[in-house]
């Protein structure tokens, strides 16, 4: 497989860290983000340290009809595309304003899918290739606190577990990624707790690990896979009566 | 977020809400909002220069913008830190044209303290090497400026302490190296008159520093090792070395644990390291060619080092006196010694001539000590703060917690039009800090 990268929301701290990570390993990478002149200095910071090639690509994901074109556009198409991308506004505010429901809805689903289908259809013809996706363990139940952003991502965990399903007949190879808390500027006004949160950097490591591994479903750090068993586990009459 | 923070004297610490910025326009969002703050990097000044209620932490505001290898030219984002630039230029043929003892700093602090290195004689400071850079001013535009092109933002900003904006990128001048190897010789000094001799006679050497023994009384006084450095040929290496003669070190560390207890460190134990120090050199003079690590960075091999002077901190004192006034060097010593504070091995190195707005050195020697805080030590401070004006010397804003405003207006002659100029650029206070209020730099 040819060692070049697609990161989508590459902008994000995230995105940032796993740039870093692949361009360390010795790949070329293809950054995409909604507003690709913000990642100029990050072009000639990855190409100078690391003596990599990096291209950017202007990517508005809540622009679904023109992503599937984008994709197919590429001359070079990188063998790995990792979907970073994601939008969390509070979950009330979401809730009063239509816009913004939308918002969260497409750049957290409808945008990821519809760009995912265009990748995964080369993938499936080329027979080789590995998509990675963000959810969020937010996805695993619907919580009053954000549950608008969690459906969109719970929509996307079920996205990426029928492609993968689909494409393991293929030897194309899908990862799932279920971060918990990372201390990002997305989550810098809240107070995380220490053990249960991961850095963008370890992060990306996880996400560089598990694409070589061939992992299904990751969580950065281990405790949040028991987390998240317990929390589904509880009865529904006793859930909606939580304040969680 | 609010944290606690302190530089590396540990002293002293502060609340402060930090806030990071990737973006440009995050920056200027914040600049357009915020009153009252500091930019700040990796926080290695000593004291309180970057330290306020509502600090601007440029760390992760930290690309490589570009790098010509055939003219030896950098430029990069103010975040960036000097142990990362090392790798991408050294394997290039090139080095950083000053650096301090300490790579764990940010272009950004360079450029704000206007740091020097062991070349200063012959090189100047970290300010004579840039070209041009970027400035996010109070009404959060980008002020682009060089030495000759709004050259008083570009002065004030050179040791200017932050207080001119955020400065936001560095266009630098690389130095050419043909290995990442440095000849050393060490000479041993027995006192301070061979030590001074000594400087004199090997000002020639591009790099120079002397470690002294501060306590040491009597015919000793003033004993010194003087450690003189040039960038190797690929000749002066040894042969295992001649077919990769720009490696990079690996550059591995150990950690300083927990904070020392303060008791540890009394004119005993320090007596007894400096004896050590001075004695492990056993001939006058050693030759030998060693990786540029060990050569200018040989304390950041222990992370965390400050934690060895206790958890109430302490002090980098460092002043610079004028050629002439050696006997003044002499009689601050002898106060040192005679106090028997306790401090590591002093540092001390003879300045070339230089003359900017607000930057610390001047022709002269120059001293800087560590002493742990202990009950009593301002005041005697203060009595050193009078010696050093009667001698015509002045203290370095980067390692200071303490001074009065008057020490700093006496030493610094310019220190008027630099204040004129930070009364242009930031006429509200927006960039103040602990230390720019405690010396009348800004409003309170």
């Amino acid at each position: 497989m040819e060692k070049y990268v697609f990161i989508i929301g590459a902008t994000s701290d995230i995105g940032m860290a796993i740039a870093e990570k692949y361009a360390r390993e010795g790949y070329d990478l293809l950054l995409g983000a909604r507003k690709s002149e913000r990642l100029l200095p990050a072009q000639s910071d990855l190409q100078i340290r690391f003596g990599i090639r990096c291209n950017l690509l202007e990517l508005d994901l809540s622009q679904t009809a023109t992503l599937a074109a984008a994709w197919n556009s590429l001359e070079r198409k990188p063998g790995i595309s990792i979907c970073v991308a994601g939008y969390m506004q509070d979950n009330d505010e979401v809730l009063r304003d239509t816009n913004a429901t939308l918002q969260t809805i497409e750049s957290n689903f409808t945008g990821p899918v519809t760009l995912l289908n265009a990748i995964a259809l080369d993938y499936l013809k080329n027979g080789t290739g590995v998509i990675a996706g963000f959810s969020s363990v937010a996805g695993l139940r619907g919580r009053q606190s954000n549950f608008i952003y969690g459906s969109a991502k719970a929509g996307f965990i079920a996205y990426l577990s029928g492609l993968r399903n689909k494409l393991f007949h293929h030897q194309v190879h899908v990862l799932t990624v279920l971060p918990g808390f990372v201390y990002t500027k997305m989550t810098a006004h809240l107070a995380l707790p220490g053990l249960l949160t991961a850095t963008p950097a370890q992060v990306a490591n996880a996400v560089f690990t598990g694409i070589r591994k061939k992992k299904n479903v990751i969580y950065v750090k281990w405790f949040w896979k028991w987390i998240m068993c317990i929390i589904r586990m509880i009865p529904e009459f006793m859930f909606k009566k939580k304040k969680l | 977020m609010k944290k606690i923070i302190a530089n590396w004297g540990n002293y002293p610490s502060i609340e402060s809400d930090e806030k990071t910025f990737s973006f440009p326009e995050d920056l200027a969002t914040y600049v357009g909002r915020e009153d009252r703050f500091i930019a700040r990097g990796y926080g290695r000044c000593y004291g309180d220069a970057s330290l306020a209620a509502k600090t601007v932490c440029t760390l992760q505001y930290n690309k490589v913008l570009s790098f010509d290898t055939k003219e030896g030219i950098f430029e990069c984002q103010s975040g960036l830190t000097l142990d990362k630039i090392l790798p991408i230029i050294v394997p290039k043929g090139w080095f950083l044209p000053v650096t301090p003892g300490t790579k764990f700093i940010t272009v950004g602090g360079a450029v704000g303290s206007d740091v020097h290195g062991k070349n200063h004689h012959v090189d100047g400071c970290f300010s004579a090497h840039v070209m041009e850079m970027d400035i996010t001013g109070h009404d959060g535009e980008t002020h682009t400026c060089t030495p000759d092109d709004k050259a008083d933002l570009f002065w004030a900003t050179c040791g200017g302490m932050g207080l001119t904006g955020v400065i936001t990128r560095v266009k630098f001048r690389l130095k050419k190296i043909e290995t990442s190897y440095i000849r050393q010789k060490q000479l041993k000094a027995k006192n301070l008159d061979e030590i001074l001799r000594l400087f004199e006679e090997n000002k020639q050497y591009t790099y120079s520093v002397a470690w002294i023994d501060c306590l040491k009384k009597g015919k000793g006084f003033g004993r010194s090792i003087l450690i003189l450095g040039e960038h190797a040929s690929v000749e002066d290496l040894p042969a295992g070395k001649k077919e990769k003669p720009l490696a990079v070190p690996s550059g591995k560390q150990i950690n300083f644990p927990f904070n020392l207890p303060s008791f540890v460190l009394n004119k005993f134990t320090v007596k007894v390291f400096n004896f050590l120090f001075y004695g492990k050199n056993m001939k006058r003079e050693i030759n030998n060619v060693v990786s540029y690590e060990p050569f200018f960075y040989p304390l950041d091999a222990i992370l965390n080092w400050n934690r060895g002077y206790g958890k109430k901190g302490f002090i980098q004192y460092q002043f610079v006196l004028p050629l002439e006034s050696k006997n003044g060097l002499v009689e601050i010593l002898h106060r040192i010694s005679d106090k028997g504070i306790g401090s590591f091995l002093a540092v001390l190195k003879v300045f070339g001539p230089q003359d900017d707005l607000i930057s610390f050195p001047k022709e002269g020697y120059t001293l800087a000590l560590d002493i742990p805080v202990r009950n009593g030590l301002m005041p005697f401070l203060d009595e050193l703060d009078a010696l050093v004006l009667q001698h015509g010397g002045r203290l370095y804003m980067s390692k200071d917690a303490r001074m009065k405003p008057e020490i700093l207006e006496k030493g610094y002659p310019r220190l008027d039009e630099f204040k004129s100029i930070i009364r242009k650029y930031n006429p509200e206070s927006k960039f103040s800090s602990l230390q720019s209020e405690r010396l009348n730099l800004t409003s309170r």
